[in-house]
């Protein structure tokens, strides 16, 4: 296995626009790395240029300690795991497993051992004889895994591996997948566009867009502290709500600001960075807002729509202003279109990003109690507060 | 609870008019193509009297004749024309298929200067037929010293399959998923091997209709045999059928029975072909 290194990565097909741009990325040897962003925000290529697929235009990759950005994929010791699996059609599971080394010249006894070493991991022993037509879809991506694995690469890439797999065998694969990092000992570049899978699968997540790394980072920094406004609306499910606010008192300890419908909203961000009067965005997230008033902020909306998921509810607010909120209600409790509701969350729980999008350091980005993990009316404001530490 | 009583035979017993409609016309087609064939077999072995007095009736004990099959296996050069056709359409057929998909292949795949124009170039090969040439060709036959040659039928033969080939495996190529080819790249895989071992075992449906459309026009052809090898070593079927046909006296026993032997070659390749006709073979490549 190997690190892997890129430095001032550019791809241009047309010399003119950069699909990508300034790509500095280090994956360390063993390391899990998810690429993540909506479509077109060039992850996928950036893949294909790790894979060798794709022509460099600038910068320098390095694999290990070689420089890789004239060599052939074969030569850099990748493996791809493909989003349609691209299995040959024409050829059993062992032969598709055996092709790539009976070209690069191991001998027939050899591939036998790899291959059989592999199917075992894989439990698709009972299988090689088979064609890839006559097996279903969780077995083919397996099959595609094992082809990257007999290989024995110092890097494997996959490429929306799991796109393809109904829900409930996603998230089998995707527990199989971690396992396999685990047994393997394996560098992995992965690609989703899915912020579960990347959340679940990555020691680290590369956030993409529009041909830029946004952020990279622990899955737990990127929610925690999301660099800028389009990482905190990527990663999160829901989506955090976003407020158009002004700011009306910056310090280093906390900031207030002023939100569509007139109301004040203390918040516990390093406020060196903005000024009194500028414009800014407030961000909260769904599951860190609560019904009732018992958090220091208290707000008040209709509701639009109801989405009960038995653990908890996802409400769609309105509030006076027109303003959408969405928060993840208690599943207890019932809450109907149309009911006026009234919702609360702490200081600590907000973000707040200045008219560049750009994030204001938290000040206690510990995860606050949930809404939904919390029996409500257990544990007053106080708790909390000191739950999270003696503050203010 | 009771069903009503066309639930229960089923829609797909129902008579259909479209189904029974397009049969009927598929019938009468079938019925109007095989027609000069089945009058071509059953005549060749009826006596030369028995043809003329009335060319529809089958063959009856006392009408019924091998004379013309006799004469064709016996005393002509029949088997050695038989031999011409086959090597230069099975030469021909080679040629197109190989190059034609190696030609596909790369102007399918690969992005070069002069890609587009090229594919045009192949188009109006369509569109223009190669007899069009002939003059041409003859000239340049005569300067390459190929005339009386079976190796100037294949050649020419090649040309005049190749664009059609190349147009359908073309289409056929740009349908391989793309990640295959990627994968097989990953995998260290050469374009040749590529080529050969990914790309033609999955458009063999493809190369089946480019052989069976190609082979026909080969084999029946008579304008370049006449003109570019009429030498007696030299001579297709369907030049050498031309001998039982004279000025003053045709032997149609024998014309119908070369006829007969002649359709025998390529109703075999045509069984060879036609079972890779059946598509579907790249299901469960990719989702």
């Amino acid at each position: 296995m190997a690190s892997v290194s890129l430095k001032q990565i550019r791809k241009s097909y047309d010399g003119k626009t950069d699909v990508l741009a300034r790509i500095d990325l280090e994956v360390a040897h063993g390391e899990f790395v998810v690429l993540v962003g909506p479509s077109g925000c060039g992850k996928s290529t950036l893949l294909r240029m790790l894979c060798g697929l794709e022509a460099i235009t600038d910068g320098i990759m390095s694999i290990g300690d070689h420089v890789v950005n004239h060599l052939s994929p074969a030569e850099r010791g990748i493996a791809m795991v493909f989003q349609s699996y691209a299995l040959y059609p024409h050829m059993s599971v062992y032969k598709n497993m055996a092709f790539g080394l009976k070209v690069a010249g191991q001998n027939k006894a050899a591939i036998a051992e790899r291959i059989k070493n592999a199917a075992a991991i894989l439990k698709i022993d009972h299988l090689l004889e088979r064609l890839p037509r006559e097996l279903s879809g969780g077995q083919r991506q397996r099959v595609a895994i094992g082809r990257a694995i007999v290989r024995e690469p110092q890097l494997f890439l996959f490429d929306e591996p799991l796109s393809n797999l109904d829900a409930a065998l996603r998230v089998q694969t995707r527990l199989e997948i971690a396992k396999l990092h685990r047994q393997l000992d394996a560098t992995i570049i992965y690609v989703t566009h899915d912020q579960v899978e990347a959340m679940t699968l990555g020691d680290k997540i590369v956030v993409m867009h529009e041909g830029t790394i946004q952020q990279a980072g622990s899955p737990l920094a990127l929610y925690q502290q999301p660099n800028n406004l389009f990482v905190a609306g990527f990663i999160g499910s829901p989506k955090m709500n976003l407020f158009a606010c002004t700011v009306i008192k910056a310090t280093p300890e906390h900031v207030i600001v002023r939100i569509g419908n007139g109301a004040t909203v203390l918040v516990d961000v390093d406020g060196s960075a903005i000024k009194a009067g500028a414009n800014a965005t407030l961000g909260l997230r769904a599951e860190h807002i609560e019904q009732g008033q018992n958090g220091s902020e208290v707000f008040r909306g209709v509701v639009d729509i109801v989405e009960h998921l038995g653990e908890s509810n996802t409400i769609y607010l309105r509030m006076d202003d027109g303003q959408e909120v969405v928060i993840r209600g208690d599943g207890d409790k019932s809450v109907a279109s149309g009911e006026p509701l009234v919702f609360s969350a702490d200081s600590n729980a907000f973000h707040l990003f200045d008219d560049q999008g750009r994030a204001l350091r938290r000040l206690y980005p510990g995860n606050m109690v949930s809404s939904k993990r919390k029996p409500v009316g257990s544990i007053r404001p106080m708790e909390i507060a000191h739950i999270n530490g003696s503050r203010r | 609870m009771t069903y009503p009583a066309h639930t229960q035979t089923g829609w797909l017993f129902r008579p259909d008019f479209g189904r029974l409609c397009v049969h009927l016309v598929l019938l009468a087609y079938t019925a109007l193509a095989l027609f000069p064939i089945v009058l071509i077999l059953i005549n060749s072995i009826k006596t030369r009297a028995a043809i003329f007095a009335d060319p529809l009736a089958l063959p009856t004990m006392k009408t019924l004749t091998l004379v013309g099959f006799q004469k064709v296996l016996a005393s002509t050069d029949f088997l050695l024309y038989f031999g011409n056709s086959l090597y230069v359409t099975v030469g021909a057929l080679v040629m197109i298929i190989l190059f034609g998909a190696m030609a596909a292949w790369a102007l399918s795949e690969y992005a070069f200067m002069g890609n587009r124009l090229l594919a045009l170039f192949m188009a109006i090969g369509i569109m223009i037929p190669i007899r069009l040439g002939t003059v041409s060709i003859l000239d340049l036959v005569v300067h390459l010293h190929l005339i009386n040659t079976r190796s100037a039928l294949i050649l020419v033969y090649a040309a005049q399959g190749l664009p059609l080939a190349i147009m359908i495996l073309a289409e056929f190529i740009r349908q391989i998923p793309g990640e295959l080819k990627d994968a097989a790249r990953c995998d260290g895989v050469g374009e040749f091997k590529i080529f050969f071992q990914i790309v033609l075992p999955l458009i063999r449906p493809a190369i089946a209709t480019v052989a069976v459309f190609t082979m026909i026009p080969a084999w029946n052809d008579l304008w370049f045999p006449l003109i570019l090898a009429p030498s007696d070593e030299t001579k297709t079927v369907t030049l050498g059928v031309q001998q039982f046909i004279g000025q003053y006296a045709t032997d149609w026993n024998s014309v119908l029975a070369a006829l007969s032997l002649a359709v025998i070659p390529m109703l075999i390749l045509y069984a060879i072909f036609s079972r890779q006709l059946i598509r579907g073979l790249t299901a469960g490549a990719v989702k």
